[in-house]
């Protein structure tokens, strides 16, 4: 029998293995807090407007990785990068000593586990970034906040009481809040780090639908400790154990047949 | 393949329930096949009677494993190895059943040839792709048991054997039927039968894919036997 149609056996799974360019590789990294080395000579690629999921258990070194993306472990002192990670268009080095961690955070952002709105309007919240970026053209800033509140599925639901207080939102709006703040200002990758795991199911939902609006516009790499939710979300999956990176692939294959046993053992809920 | 258990028992007494129960329909379906074929050659109405009447319950056990498959999806969303063995369980399931469902045509058959007084000088002999087939089944099923990939592409391999068998046994019926039209409706009855047969050998193969799967998560269904072969080496 002949092999079945190429076309007419296209499935769900290969569009995301569509080949992309990067937009960062990470090279070599190891991070010490400290004498502790937290991560192991980590290389691995991020895909260009794809979601990569970092996942692993507790202590594995998935939220310090992230962290490195953004340095945002330079603000306690001892903690040292080694190795590099290479942002893309222009060759940067996020790690590079010379390199500003706050040019870094302006071409990343990065949302947490529990929504952190500042004490500020709805509005002020997304408006922030813009102003710290010295934009101060008022109608600019409305129509920055606008698409923001758009672009994070909020614009709806907060259009009317945009001067209130941010702590007024749900967990869930504050979260999509959190977002178009980090959106404001057309950030390249976004990190997440544990964006749901305050939230409840249907938040989840909308934050995990917003995430797959969002790739066709900006690279997002998310921790995560909801297995289902990697296997959602995301186009790659990295598979992190004791700081080393253990495998990193497709995300449908990672999760029908991954190549290594630690893998294999974690993601079907066996003892290592 | 992951010998390690589950951090949940209650997970792994799940899984193991139904492979033993698979299984377990395995058997069931292999002797509705013996039975019917016993019945073919003995002349036993009765016997091929109770395999009639017997494919409820393969019918049933298909239900439920089915049920059970669900049931473990939803409670524990399984992933990697476990997902392909409940995936193949689903699938396998279905292939016994149509197996049993062969069986059944097989002692309808028997049953009509012998009410017009068997088979007289037709002597053609499906005994032998029979065999052949309920050999398959058995082989597959062991396979299935033991996730034994060496064993499933013999399984795989042999599904040739039994489609020469089905051509011969056409020829010669074909023969006998141009020779003398009086034995047509035992002939075609005959035919039936050795598709039945020739379909059983296709069923128990692609159980053997299925095993393939399990353990390699490479689909070899539809890419000839050879790829059959090199996948176990990926």
């Amino acid at each position: 029998m002949s092999a079945p149609d190429k076309a007419l056996s296209a499935g769900l799974m290969d569009e995301s293995k569509a080949a992309v360019g990067s937009k960062a590789d990470v090279e070599g990294l190891d991070f010490y807090y400290g004498d502790y080395r937290a991560l192991k000579s980590i290389s691995m690629q991020v895909h260009e407007r794809r979601v990569t999921a970092l996942i692993g258990p507790s202590g594995c070194g998935k939220s310090t990785f992230l962290r490195c993306f953004n340095r945002m472990h330079d603000l306690y002192p001892g903690n040292r990068y080694e190795g590099q990670i290479i942002l893309y268009p222009d060759n940067t080095n996020l790690l590079a000593r010379e390199v500003d961690p706050i040019e870094v955070r302006m071409r990343i952002g990065m949302v947490f586990q529990k929504p952190n709105p500042f004490p500020k309007s709805i509005f002020e919240n997304v408006a922030y970034g813009l102003r710290v970026r010295g934009e101060r053209s008022r109608r600019r800033i409305e129509e920055k906040v606008e698409k923001a509140l758009s672009d994070a599925a909020l614009w709806d639901e907060v259009k009317s009481r945009l001067h209130e207080p941010a702590y007024n939102l749900s967990g869930g709006q504050q979260q999509r809040l959190c977002i178009a703040r980090a959106l404001a200002t057309d950030p390249e990758l976004l990190l997440f780090d544990e964006p749901t795991s305050a939230l409840d199911p249907i938040a989840t939902a909308s934050i995990e639908e917003l995430i797959h609006d969002l790739k066709a516009q900006v690279t997002i790499l998310i921790v995560t400790h909801n297995m289902q939710q990697a296997a959602r979300v995301s186009d790659y999956t990295a598979y992190m154990y004791l700081g080393e990176l253990i495998e990193f692939g497709v995300t449908d294959d990672l999760f029908i047949k991954p190549k290594m046993k630690q893998t294999e053992d974690y993601i079907t809920g066996r003892f290592g | 393949m992951v010998n390690s258990e589950h951090a949940s028992k209650q997970y792994d007494l799940d899984l193991d329930s139904i492979r033993s129960r698979v299984l377990q329909m395995g058997g069931l379906v292999e002797s509705q096949i013996r039975n019917a074929l016993d019945a073919l050659a003995s002349g036993d109405r009765a016997l091929a009677d109770e395999v009639i009447a017997a494919d409820h319950r393969v019918n049933g056990m298909e239900v439920a494993l089915d049920g059970d498959c669900s049931h473990v999806i939803v409670k524990r969303q399984p992933a990697a190895s476990d997902l392909r063995m409940i995936f193949a369980i689903t699938k396998t399931v279905t292939d016994l059943e149509r197996i049993g469902d062969e069986a059944q045509k097989i002692a309808r058959m028997a049953k009509s040839i012998h009410e017009r007084g068997g088979a007289g000088a037709l002597s053609v002999d499906v005994r032998h792709a029979a065999e052949l087939a309920i050999s398959m089944l058995r082989r597959a099923l062991d396979a299935f048991a033991r996730l034994d990939v060496d064993t499933a592409a013999a399984v795989i391999r042999d599904d040739v054997g039994i489609d020469t068998e089905f051509r011969s046994i056409l020829r010669q019926l074909i023969t006998y039927m141009m020779e003398d039209p009086r034995t047509i409706s035992t002939a075609l009855e005959i035919v039936w039968i050795a598709k039945a047969i020739e379909r059983i050998g296709d069923h128990a193969k692609n159980v053997a894919e299925y095993v393939i799967y399990i353990v390699k998560g490479t689909d070899v269904r539809h890419t000839g036997q050879m790829s059959g072969t090199s996948a176990l080496n990926a």
